[in-house]
């Protein structure tokens, strides 16, 4: 029984996220491979030989391959699944992307978001906004599945020595292109993966007023994330908004900040250790989940919260 | 361009849902059902590429019980054209919706079929990609906009890092999010209108698919509850408590 584990990368780098679904593949109990489906992303592969308890690394290095188009990607994994038990990928756009189109052509019902092994076959999935957990059981041949990276520890990126072989017959579709990127740059952590999330809401209202959150994340080393309103509302990007549509943070400690706490902006982040919901109203949803509540205007509590993590830094 | 889009019945957004005593799944008695969202957010998109000359004529799919006929009527009140439901009592898991979907696609010859990126129930994301997948067409997943360029369509997707564009040859396969467009409530009229408009009605059986779903639901449990904390009084309390009681900052 071998687990293959499809690497998240951008052809340099070898993306963290993927750890998360490496212990989920270890949790199978048998052998575990990676593969690095991309184009000159040698240095990934070596990355990804250095992970403890990998065996092997597949190395798919193609043109074609470059930015992971889901009619390239998937003929690629369907046809190498037929040598494994499992085939996983967390759960980023990527994954969600490409995993399903490869089920598909192996005949295969995919397993969605699992947060726990049970068995090599038996998985736990959230459904519902993570209203109702899902236990099930898959008969299929090959296992596809998806990894919510919540729910499983990242695995040791070092201590492995895995030998890369090279996989060819990678090829075109025809049917797709990839042409630009909008990428936000930012000096901040990575949301999904910062030990601290500040995020806002409607209550912002507007896109500038996320200064006031920014000067508080800065001093926390936190990311800043946000509800669907305020990312419909234009206030910040799509790529901040947490929740059972968005993103899935579980960080040390999220802050909520002129959010309500409706039950999809929960799915994203109730799983967090610490919440802290800073609201003008008392009722606000958000409380009932909180740790800490704070009932106030945030646009005096946020300038006072900044200055006094401020004073505490040069004290 | 006759434009398919697959919608789904699902239980409202709005309902706090509720696990059954038994751990069979859940409470679905007289709880409010709706159109998926993201279902209504094909539907929007495909009636405004109607509205624009593009799209010609608008058919609704729905998987699923008798029920379902309520899905693609509001479907139809939005501006769909008529329907098609491929009637089945039991669970439909994303592949085997996939097979029905491409059995329609294959009778129907549309250029577009147009899905939502995922239903709020099972939360799968999955039945979009895999219908291209079974047409060995192009997809365009997470959609929040598209531009048609003769044979090719310009698609911007949310992805994690932010927005990605790529061009996808016709015909193809979208998923919608959230922000593609804002979809408009039926009028009266509209409403009324939608009664006549026609709805077949097909069996897996008659598209020649198998449905038998391939997971086995052991047990349905609710998550673990939080526990609602304290209320503190002011910013320093808040930070106080942050750094000696929770000790996260
Ligand atoms: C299909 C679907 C998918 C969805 N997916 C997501 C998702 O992934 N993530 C998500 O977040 N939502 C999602 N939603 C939307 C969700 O249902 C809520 O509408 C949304 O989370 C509300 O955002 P909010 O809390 O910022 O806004 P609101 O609910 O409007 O709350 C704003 C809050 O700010 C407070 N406030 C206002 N002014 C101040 C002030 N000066 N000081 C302090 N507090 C103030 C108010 O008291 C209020 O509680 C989804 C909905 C649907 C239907
Ligand atoms: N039973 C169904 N009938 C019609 N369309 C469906 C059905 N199930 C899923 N879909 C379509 O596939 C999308 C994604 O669903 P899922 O893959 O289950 O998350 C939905 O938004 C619908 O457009």
């Amino acid at each position: 029984m071998t687990a293959l584990v499809l690497a998240e990368h951008d052809n340099a780098n070898f993306n963290a996220a993927t750890l998360h679904a490496i212990t989920a593949a270890k949790a199978m109990g048998g052998d575990m491979h990676i593969l690095v489906a991309g184009a000159g992303c040698k240095t990934v592969a070596d990355q990804a030989a250095r992970v403890a308890g990998v065996s092997k690394v597949l190395l798919a290095d193609d043109a074609a391959l470059e930015y992971r188009l889901a009619e390239n990607v998937a003929p690629l994994i369907a046809r190498l699944a037929a040598n494994y038990s499992h085939v996983l990928a967390v759960a980023t756009t990527t994954g969600k992307n490409v995993m399903p189109r490869a089920a598909a052509l192996l005949d295969v019902q995919q397993i969605s978001e699992i947060v726990a092994v049970e068995s090599a076959d038996t998985f736990l999935r959230p459904t519902y906004a993570g209203n109702a957990m899902t236990l099930v059981q898959s008969g299929d041949k090959v296992k596809m599945i998806t990894v919510r990276a919540t729910g499983f520890e990242p695995a040791a990126a070092e201590g492995g020595s895995a030998a890369v072989e090279t996989v060819a017959g990678a090829s075109d579709s025809g049917l797709s292109k990839f042409v630009g990127r909008d990428v936000h740059k930012s000096e901040r952590p990575e949301l999904t993966s910062a030990r601290i999330v500040v995020s806002g809401g409607r209550g912002m209202q507007s896109g500038d007023n996320f200064k006031l959150l920014e000067a508080v994340a800065d001093k926390l080393g936190a990311a800043v994330g946000a509800s669907r309103a305020a990312v419909d509302a234009g206030f910040v990007p799509n790529d901040y908004q947490v929740g059972q549509t968005g993103k899935i943070v579980a960080p040390e400690l999220y802050i909520a900040v002129g959010i309500s706490g409706a039950i999809q902006h929960l799915a994203g982040m109730k799983d967090s250790k610490v919440i802290v919901a800073i609201n003008k109203d008392e009722d606000a949803p958000i409380f009932q989940v909180a740790d800490y509540g704070l009932v106030a205007d945030l646009f005096q509590a946020m300038p006072e919260f900044a200055a006094a993590l401020q004073k505490q830094a040069a004290a | 361009m006759k434009v398919l889009v697959a919608v789904k019945r699902v239980i409202d957004a709005n309902v706090k849902v509720r696990v059954k005593a038994d751990g069979t799944g859940v409470e679905t008695q007289n709880v409010k059902m709706a159109m998926n969202p993201f279902c209504e957010i094909a539907i929007e998109e495909a009636v405004r590429l109607k509205e624009a000359g593009t799209a010609t004529e608008i058919v609704a799919v729905a998987c699923g019980t008798t029920q379902s006929q309520e899905t693609i009527r509001t479907a139809l009140a939005m501006g769909a054209d008529r329907g098609i439901l491929v009637e089945h009592d039991g669970v439909l898991e994303p592949l085997a919706v996939a097979k029905l979907l491409k059995a329609v696609v294959d009778r129907e010859q549309p250029r577009l079929v147009i899905a939502g990126k995922q239903a709020i129930d099972d939360d799968s994301n999955q039945t979009g990609q895999m219908l291209a997948g079974l047409l060995g067409w192009a997809q365009g997943t997470f959609a929040s906009k598209i531009a048609f360029d003769g044979e090719w369509l310009h698609v911007t997707r949310e992805v994690n890092e932010g927005l990605e564009k790529i061009d996808i040859k016709l015909p193809a396969v979208i998923t919608t999010d959230l922000r593609l467009n804002e979809p408009r409530y039926a009028s009266l009229p509209n409403i009324m209108k939608a009664k006549k408009k026609p709805i077949e009605t097909l069996k897996p059986a008659d598209l020649g698919v198998d449905v038998t779903p391939r997971l086995k639901v052991l047990k349905v449990n609710e998550p673990p509850k939080r526990q609602a904390g304290v209320k503190v009084g002011s910013i320093a309390e808040l930070i106080d408590k942050l750094k000696n009681e929770a000790k996260v900052i």
